[in-house]
């Protein structure tokens, strides 16, 4: 007998017992057998439209339960299996192994025998299935459809309409996973075809030719009039899902043969969900990355971002070589000079300070940690380059550091409501956003404006201003707090207390903090306060990949590996965490540092990976480190190479191997994809200490690891921030309240080299409600100047729904650079006014 | 006796027989006054025991597929009229709703009253505005005679009835690729389970009737299931309308019940084209197997056409005489089926697009003795593979004319030529340069 909601069932003879309501197709990979297929895929809805799954099945019909066949094979894909199916496959029913020819037949006859040229080739189902199931030899002589071709749906993915079998695949995953419906089916009959809006096509050009010209201008523009790209963050997903070579990427098309290709299963560092992708490299060269499987995490689906933005880091300012200062020039010496350079600026520093930057793996991370407190004898670290603030610091520290893994996405797509504070889950959490949409989680978010990503959610916005957040997050709409304190409500439910002493309580909703809070006082203690008032759970997710790993080894000033307070180590574990006993003076955070920095106090800065124009204030952050002694450890040479005295190369993620902390809390490890002589941020630590003549363990790999297992839970916690809300900024007349977040795809170094990603990206757009346009004399259409003390943005105005007094930019996408030209984050006051005639677009 | 019976085409010859006093003069909407004074499921059972089976092709008992409702929810439930008729030669609801528009709104009213709906929707194919403009005419008079909208008839009843023009695509006369367009979408079918009568219109419980089917009820309703059941065959009850058109004398529409013969009712249009003798006549519409002058017998039941070898269909009786090319008769309505083809599925896209391709070759003396196995094979490839009952219908007519006129196609190959005049078949004068 069988649990209730399971069903046995008989698949070629093989007895099997898989849930309820699991397709033919599925149960038939469960028992090892292989149906071909086109159309279905396990994260997609059936749709049975290609029909090359069909199998014979009977199942138990009448009072006696006597097996009656189906008088049609069936198509595996679409139909559930039912106690004491029988499914006969082209395995054992020659019924459905004509079936399936005829169909694979029909199939073939309008496709290109254009394998030798073909992407897929190599790789291809159609190609597989052609040799399983197909003729050697085609019967159809007659003339195949032709299409021109290639029809370009984004600037990065190609359709060649002729190799096209019309699965749907493609279509079906626009609509149904991230909710981006930019191509459809188009015509019908053997002229059907996957198509975006282009006139051409769909015959509804103009006929006037320079009518005709515009109208096929507007239909190559990828952005909607408010800015927003139809084809959305997730569209490369379609390339890899394709089951013949209809849809090639721009980026690889031409480039390569899947057989020449090695692969390499690793972790995507572009944010810090740590999707599992696939590396494709050949003769030493990355040529793709793919979407890897890991269906507790990306399911199967991947950013754009993290699919095309692979060339960073073999970018044209990629280092090999140490530079040194010499005078204005930074000049290309041997790894010798350069690390007798750096620890000759490092050791004669009296005050230094250390900036490693947000994408470290958990051992570069360690490293770092080690090197500060050990080698230059100081606490003034912070990975956090970006705005921040003490707050920010005391609540990581807290609440996040050395907690281990944490609500896991699985949890969060489950929970009975997510309340996203601080984070906007497309543009800053990538995947997050896909698997809330997938699960149709209940998603409330504190923000000052639905962002289309919020409305795909079907997400309800608790409107609020930036820097208001605090105030929300203590008073919740009555109904929101029911949601996330269902656990408790639970619990406490009348009568039957001991189903609900045996039955596991109920999880609770999920506050999701995101880093832009750091710029609300009060916000994370909010955060804190509401959490342990509703018994709801709460999560921090940053954006970096290598924060939460950074906040693991003690990257914050203070604080110890393990999320233990660097004062309330013992002795024997300062020993074993550092190498010595430490007798340091209290650390500065980022902000701290770039002051003291500036005023003299810090005079040498040993900075990781990061980007001074992410910096709170790139102006004042530059000329701090123009006043310091500064030693880069860096990829690229481009970035920070005005101010650095000496840059010593690190090793790109895919030219190293090691472990990101994905905002779980759960360890990413991934190995080293290409042969290189580049060295991790940890090997050059560690000849800089041995340089230094500094006796510390640093490296190798599993010594990090190892040292952090070795630290107990922290007796003493560092203790929760407190900080009360202050009062909401109000903007005076010709005033708004600024809200910003970087979008997912924009003009971030990551993206270096993939151009084309680029014009796919929502375009920068001023976004303000009605009433604030019309109170600041601006228009839809027309062009806003915003500006601070410190610089203006000139952006065209979109009236959306946004609160009042508001006005929403993005971060750093291509002319809204709002730190290097307002310095200002999210919540700031900023002027807003039409802009002058004469247009002045900002750098 | 004739074997003509009257009742759906009784007011059609009728001085403007479309206007609701004509209507009214003959009877109409008294079988609605009388239904409103029943209780629903009386109502829905009267038209279950009367054995009505779906006029739109596939013969379904039309009260069994009311029955299928699940219990109400307090949420909406629709009648949609499935007015899409497009199949080639089928051509009786379109006259129906151009002469008798009321009696189809009548039975719309009646089945919504039977059923609980309070929104019916008539889906009509867009090419026939005239009939468009008929239908929207003939529900302004019903609502403004408070027949429609609320209090219907003056009783508690609600009904709002839509009139929606499709925009001429055969896939959606396919009950669920109609919803799909109804709905404003692609008109595709859709995957089945969920049926509609589960999980129809907007995801609510649909019942999808054909225009013949509906009108059929006010009489039904009006003089009982009994007095249905008295005509017709004791599986196929009722009367029928059967639509003649090509080779012969009076083609037109000729009600009948079901059960009559080809004979006779070739006798009632005049017989075969004078001079002329029958070749081969499709019985339910270019979807349906055709058949020869030797099932001219055969009542014009659904099951024993079935039991013949072909369907009832639509009862769109296609006659042709011998100047007919098989060939390109077969040529002409795969043309149809390659362009009507949604799309959606391989077998009907491909397989159809295929056989016009070798079909077309053949009528144009291009044929290879390899294309015959081809004709006979690719229909298999097609015929229980498709995703809808369209795709698995277009290969018919061929099957059934290889397995009549298979010389005929041997003949064009082996001639490289069609050995037949086209114009000694045309209606028309043909013109000649």
């Amino acid at each position: 007998m069988s649990a209730p909601d399971q069903v046995t069932c008989s698949i070629d003879g093989v007895e099997i017992t898989v849930p309820k309501n699991t397709l033919i197709i599925r149960a038939a990979e469960e028992a090892g057998i292989f149906i071909p297929r086109f159309c279905d895929h396990p994260l997609l809805k059936p749709v049975a439209a290609c029909r090359q799954c069909l199998v014979d099945v009977a199942s138990p019909a009448g009072p006696e339960g006597k097996l009656r066949a189906f008088p049609k094979p069936q198509p595996a894909c679409a139909m559930t299996v039912t106690p004491g199916m029988v499914v006969n496959t082209q395995l054992t029913s020659p019924a459905a192994a004509k079936a399936q020819e005829q169909v694979a037949e029909l199939i073939l006859i309008n496709h290109p025998l254009d394998c030798p040229v073909c992407d897929k080739g190599g790789e291809c189902p159609l190609q597989n299935q052609a040799l399983s199931t197909g003729r050697a030899v085609s019967r159809f002589t007659d003339k195949k459809n032709t299409f021109a071709k290639p029809l370009a749906l984004t600037p990065l993915i190609l359709l060649d309409r002729e190799r096209c079998v019309l699965c749907q695949r493609c279509t079906r995953f626009a609509a149904q996973i991230p909710g981006d419906p930019f191509i459809a089916l188009q015509k019908r009959g053997a002229n059907q075809q996957i198509g975006r809006f282009d006139a051409a096509v769909l015959g509804v050009a103009p006929v006037d030719p320079a009518a005709a010209e515009a109208a096929c201008d507007a239909a190559c523009d990828d952005l909607a009039a408010d800015g927003r790209p139809f084809a959305g963050y997730f569209a490369g997903n379609i390339i890899q899902i394709c089951p013949v070579g209809a849809l090639t990427s721009a980026d690889y098309r031409f480039r390569a043969r899947p057989f020449d290709l090695v692969s390499t299963e690793t972790v995507a560092e572009h944010d810090s969900s740590g999707a599992a992708i696939r590396v494709d490299y050949r003769r030493g060269q990355v040529l793709r990355r793919l979407a890897g499987s890991d269906p507790s995490l990306n399911q199967e689906w991947i950013t754009d971002k993290d699919r095309f933005g692979f060339r960073w880091q073999v970018a044209p300012d990629r280092l090999t070589r140490p530079l040194v200062r010499r005078g204005d020039e930074m000049v290309a010496v041997s790894w010798p000079e350069g690390i007798a350079a750096a620890a000759a600026i490092l050791g004669a520093a009296a005050n230094p300070a250390v900036l490693p930057g947000g994408r470290l793996t958990l051992e570069d991370a360690h490293a770092y940690s080690v090197f500060a407190r050990a080698v230059l004898a100081t606490d003034s670290v912070d990975f956090r380059a970006r705005p921040a603030s003490r707050e920010e610091a005391q609540f990581l520290a807290h609440f996040v550091a050395g907690s281990g893994a944490g609500v896991s996405l699985d949890e969060l797509a489950q929970a009975p409501a997510v309340l996203l504070a601080g984070f906007e889950a497309e543009d800053e959490g990538g995947v997050v956003f896909l698997r809330l949409r997938e699960a149709g989680t209940k998603v409330y978010a504190l923000a000052p404006l639905a962002s289309r990503g919020l409305r795909r959610l079907g997400g309800t916005l608790l409107a609020t201003a930036p820097g208001a957040e605090a105030q929300a997050l203590s008073q919740l709409p009555d109904a929101v707090e029911g949601l996330l304190a269902e656990a408790a409500a639970a619990l406490r439910g009348p009568g039957d207390e001991n189903a609900a002493a045996e039955s596991p309580a109920r999880p609770g909703g999920v506050i999701v903090v995101g880093e832009r809070l750091a710029t609300t006082p009060g916000a994370y203690s909010a955060a804190l306060a509401a959490a342990r008032r509703l018994g709801a759970r709460l999560v921090w997710i940053p954006r970096r990949a290598g924060e939460r790993a950074a906040l693991e080894a003690g990257l914050l000033a203070g604080l110890a590996p393990g999320g233990r307070p660097l004062a309330g180590l013992s002795p024997a574990e300062a020993e074993s965490v550092f190498g010595r006993q430490l007798d340091l003076a209290p650390g500065l955070d980022v902000s701290g540092i770039i002051a003291a920095a500036a005023g003299g106090d810090v005079d040498a800065l040993l900075v990781g990976g990061l980007e001074m124009v992410d910096l709170p204030n790139p102006t004042r952050a530059a000329s701090a480190f123009k006043a310091a002694k500064v030693v880069a450890l860096q990829v690229r040479g481009d970035g920070l190479s005005p101010w650095a005295d000496v840059i010593l190369p690190v090793a790109p993620p895919q030219e190293k191997a090691g472990t990101f902390i994905n905002w779980e809390g759960r360890l990413r490890p991934f190995p080293q994809v290409l042969a290189s002589t580049a060295l991790s941020d940890a090997r050059v630590l560690q000849a800089l200490a041995k340089a230094m003549g500094a006796d510390v363990r640093i490296g190798p790999l599993a010594a990090a690891h190892e040292a952090l297992a070795a630290l107990a839970a922290p007796a003493e916690p560092v203790p929760a921030p407190a900080v009360a809300p202050s009062p909401p900024r109000s903007p005076g007349p010709g005033e708004a309240l600024l809200s910003t977040w970087h979008y997912l795809v924009d003009d971030a170094a990551g993206l270096d080299g993939v151009e084309a990603l680029a014009a796919s990206a929502p375009a920068a757009r001023a976004r303000l409600s009605a009433a604030t346009a019309a109170a600041a004399g601006l228009e839809a259409g027309g062009r806003v100047e915003v500006a601070t003390a410190d610089g203006a943005i000139t952006l065209p105005v979109v009236i959306d729904d946004v609160l009042d007094g508001v006005v929403h930019l993005p971060t750093k996408s291509p002319g809204s650079w709002v730190r290097v030209n307002l310095a200002a984050a999210d919540g700031g006051v900023v002027r807003i006014s039409p802009a002058p005639d004469h247009e002045e677009v900002a750098p | 006796m004739s074997a003509l019976t009257p009742l759906l085409t009784s007011r059609w010859g009728q001085e403007r027989a479309w206007t609701l006093d004509a209507y009214r003069r003959t009877g109409g909407y008294q079988a609605l006054a009388k239904a409103l004074k029943m209780d629903p499921a009386d109502v829905l059972n009267t038209v279950k025991d009367s054995g009505l089976r779906g006029r739109g092709g596939a013969g379904f008992p039309t009260g069994v597929k009311w029955s299928f409702l699940p219990p109400p929810d307090g949420g909406p439930r629709y009648l949609v009229v499935n007015a899409d008729e497009s199949e080639p030669g089928t051509c009786k609801d379109i006259p129906l709703m151009m002469a008798d528009p009321h009696s189809l709104i009548e039975g719309a009213i009646i089945t919504s009253y039977a059923i609980g709906c309070h929104h019916a929707f008539i889906y009509l194919r867009g090419e026939v505005v005239h009939v468009y403009r008929r239908l929207l005419n003939a529900v302004s008079q019903a609502r403004a005679a408070g027949l429609l909208g609320k209090s219907v008839g003056g009783s508690d009843f609600d009904l709002e009835l839509t009139v929606h023009a499709g925009a001429g695509a055969y896939i959606c006369g396919e009950e669920t690729a109609l919803l799909d367009s109804l709905e404003g979408r692609r008109g595709q079918p859709r995957l089945k389970p969920p049926f509609p009568a589960v999980a129809g219109l907007y995801a609510r419980p649909t019942v999808v009737n054909n225009v013949e089917s509906i009108a059929s009820v006010p009489w039904i309703v009006g003089r009982g299931a009994d007095w249905w059941k008295s005509m017709g065959t004791e599986k196929s009850t009722g009367v029928a309308i059967y639509s003649l058109s090509g080779h012969v004398q009076r083609p037109g529409q000729y009600e009948a019940q079901l059960g009559v013969t080809m004979r006779q009712l070739l006798d009632l249009a005049g017989g075969v084209r004078a001079g002329h003798q029958l070749k081969f006549w499709m019985p339910g519409g270019s979807s349906t197997p055709m058949f020869t002058p030797e099932q001219l017998d055969v009542p014009l039941d659904y099951d024993s056409v079935a039991a013949a070898g072909s369907m009832l269909g639509t009862r769109a009786l296609q006659c042709f005489d011998e100047t007919v090319c098989v060939v390109r008769a077969v040529s002409r309505w795969m043309e149809f089926y390659a362009h009507e083809s949604c799309g959606k599925c391989t077998p009907c896209r491909e397989g159809t697009f295929w056989l016009r391709s070798v079909l077309r070759r053949i009528e144009a003396g291009q044929g290879r003795p390899e294309d015959l196995q081809i004709l006979q094979d690719i229909p298999g490839s097609i015929m229980g593979r498709a995703f809808c009952p369209l795709g698995d219908g277009a290969p018919s007519s061929l099957v059934s004319s290889l397995k009549f006129f298979r010389d005929e196609y041997v003949q064009h190959i082996e001639l490289g030529r069609c050995p037949f005049d086209p114009a000694a078949s045309y209606l028309f004068e043909a013109v000649t340069a």
